[in-house]
């Protein structure tokens, strides 16, 4: 049977079962239009599949093939539905992998719906029998797709004039031990660690309303925390309110009490899902407050290599359903990140047009058409003697999360604090100055530290903490030193 | 103490500290304002100008110089320095840092809890100094 690439053939549409390639998927000479949504897949195919068939596949299965040919298709202009698969490379020096690159027509998704493109790009697909492992790398979301959703509800440069910090890393801590306090007793962190110095503390992600403490307490105390440390330094604080609950009302209730309270922001799980992330994020848009979104459980997902979803999409998905803040990794702290990979989830964050990337994990350029940038929020095993490879790899529009590095320090949680943000501002100080901070950085800290007791502390107690692990997830192209 | 500005918790800025964060972001091609204050307050976003921002800066000296001609006109408010960085993306303020506080302690302010239901407290925040009219804020 011969076939020609649009796949209409004398045969076609005879009843039973054909190849995906043969229905019209796999699609060698298409030119993406710049209005089509690209997907970059890594596919491990089944022993014996043939990868071009495995990447029809995945383009059938995510558009709108069944497994058997259908009269019904002749109905429809069926060629503009197909997802068409129009390149399958080797990944370099791994016999079994393959990218597979997909273009989708941009009728396929709803407009401004993360959950219809999620259903469809990362649906059924994801258990389809004939691959052993799918990966989404990449995804090239058109401008024209771009434009029908709201994106953050305030973004990084009004997020900075709404605070008056400019010029530096934000600096934050999440409270800890992040179970069992009492109202009370979490209040006097937030307070200790706000009038000390940082800009934001914040609830982690597992403190929603337990027996131990419920939401209504934790809110009134939190706030009592802000004001009064905003009333000690004279300089706005804040305290991300996690509003993540059981069901959207109760979100709404506990994200309305926080507004009434006065906070200027709130916070949720990735695990309320695309669609009441969503909802949130047009709330904070309509209410004036900061949304921020703590990645909860994204490691399930996105760590391996071979399956689920890299970071880079989920953070696309995110800045076009508008958080204003994400977590998206620290490199030097305790959780997975190469450098090179986090990169790539920064720059896709904060930048209004990303180029293509390899090195970085990028395999599309992605333009933003203006829609604000997210702050990257870096969390987890981080401390203030870290602090100029944090700018290094980081730069200045990130918040710098430091917890058990705040909360743990020797002469207390305000001590603490004050580390923290002295760390940071002599680092942009002496950065804006000539110096070489990654070369130079300890020697700028120990400078520091000859004015602030409270540096030199954190300095000897954590200066030679490093989580160094190989990461799970990194690019499969190393940039050459030039 | 009042903590604003991208260095403020800091040992202060002498001047050939400040002139160092001036070249840098001449360097940078912002444009630098001066701006002063008697009323700290956090949310006051909109302080004196001293004359307009300066645009196309070569020397960063003349900034400098601007800086204490208004420490001269004006010893007893707050000054600091904003850069400005009008390329797309970010167009608002890059940089922004005290270079002078007003002599002598900081009254600091006083925070009004206004009880209300449900254990609620409606939070007023005032300077103390602000209480004074203005120009007999600091002495």
């Amino acid at each position: 049977m011969t076939t020609v690439s649009n796949g209409s053939t004398s045969t076609r549409w005879n009843a039973g079962v054909l190849s995906y390639k043969e229905m019209g998927y796999w699609r060698p000479d298409y030119e993406p239009s710049e209005t089509d949504i690209l997907a970059a897949f890594r596919i491990t195919p089944q022993p014996g599949v043939d990868p071009e068939e495995a990447g029809a596949a995945v383009a059938g299965e995510s558009s709108t093939a069944t497994w058997t040919v259908v009269w019904t298709d002749r109905l429809t202009d069926h060629s503009r539905y197909q997802g068409k698969c129009y390149r399958v490379q080797q990944v370099p020096g791994n016999l079994e992998q393959w990218i597979a690159y997909i273009a989708y027509d941009l009728d396929l998704f709803e407009e401004g719906s993360i959950a219809n493109m999620t259903s469809s790009i990362i649906g059924n697909v994801f258990g389809f029998k004939a691959l052993k492992a799918l990966r989404l790398e990449d995804l090239r979301i058109p401008v024209a797709y771009v434009k029908t959703f709201d994106g953050p509800p305030h973004g990084i440069v009004a997020e900075r004039e709404m605070l008056n910090k400019y010029g530096r890393p934000l600096i934050g801590c999440t409270v800890k031990p992040k179970l069992g306090l009492s109202a009370r007793n979490y209040g006097r962190v937030v307070y200790e660690g706000l009038r000390g110095g940082l800009d934001f503390t914040k609830d982690d992600e597992n403190i929603n309303s337990q027996p131990f403490m419920r939401w209504r307490e934790r809110f009134l105390y939190c706030m009592e925390a802000v004001e009064h440390a905003q009333e000690r330094t004279g300089e706005i604080k804040g305290h991300y309110m996690n509003v993540t609950g059981p069901s959207m009302e109760d979100m709404y209730e506990r994200a309305e009490f926080a507004k009434e309270l006065g906070s200027n922001i709130v916070m949720m799980d990735l695990t309320v899902g695309y669609t009441a992330m969503t909802s949130m994020s047009k709330w904070a848009r309509r209410n004036g407050l900061l949304l921020h979104l703590h990645r909860a459980g994204h490691g399930t997902y996105t760590r391996q290599k071979s399956h689920g979803v890299s970071f880079r999409v989920i953070a696309k998905w995110c800045r076009l359903l508008g958080v204003d803040h994400i977590h998206a990794g620290t490199v030097v702290g305790k959780l997975e990140g190469d450098p090179n990979m986090v990169a790539g989830y920064y720059d896709t964050l904060r930048d209004d047009v990303i180029p293509v990337n390899p090195a970085h994990g990028i395999y599309f350029e992605q333009r933003w058409a203006s829609m604000p940038g997210v702050m990257p929020v870096a969390s987890g095993g981080i401390h203030a003697g870290q602090t100029h490879q944090l700018l290094h790899y980081l730069g200045e529009d990130v918040i710098l999360q430091f917890g058990g590095g705040t909360i743990g320090h020797p002469m207390g949680i305000a001590a603490g604090a004050a580390a923290n943000r002295v760390a940071v501002e002599a680092m942009i100080k002496a950065r804006n100055e000539g110096c070489d901070v990654l070369g130079e950085g300890e020697q700028i800290l120990r400078n520091a530290a000859k004015s602030s007791p409270e540096l030199l502390a954190a300095l000897d107690t954590w200066g030679s903490v490093t989580f160094d692990y190989e990461s799970t997830d990194t690019p499969d192209v190393v940039a050459t030193p030039s | 103490m009042i903590t604003q500005g991208t260095f403020a918790q800091l040992p202060e800025l002498d001047d050939s500290e400040i002139e160092s964060q001036l070249r840098y972001a001449v360097g940078q091609g912002w444009a630098i304002s001066i701006e002063l204050t008697d009323d700290p307050h956090p949310r006051n976003l909109f302080w004196d100008l001293w004359g307009l921002p300066m645009f196309d800066l070569v020397d960063p000296a003349a900034a400098l110089g601007e800086v204490r001609a208004c420490r001269e006109a004006f010893p007893r408010q707050y000054i600091k320095v904003n850069a400005f960085d009008a390329r797309k993306g970010r167009e608002t303020i890059a940089l922004s840092f005290l270079v002078q506080r007003p002599p002598g302690d900081e009254p600091g302010f006083q925070l009004e809890r206004q009880h209300g239901p449900g254990r609620t407290n409606r939070y007023t925040l005032k300077a103390y100094s602000s209480q004074q009219p203005h120009g007999d804020r600091y002495q």
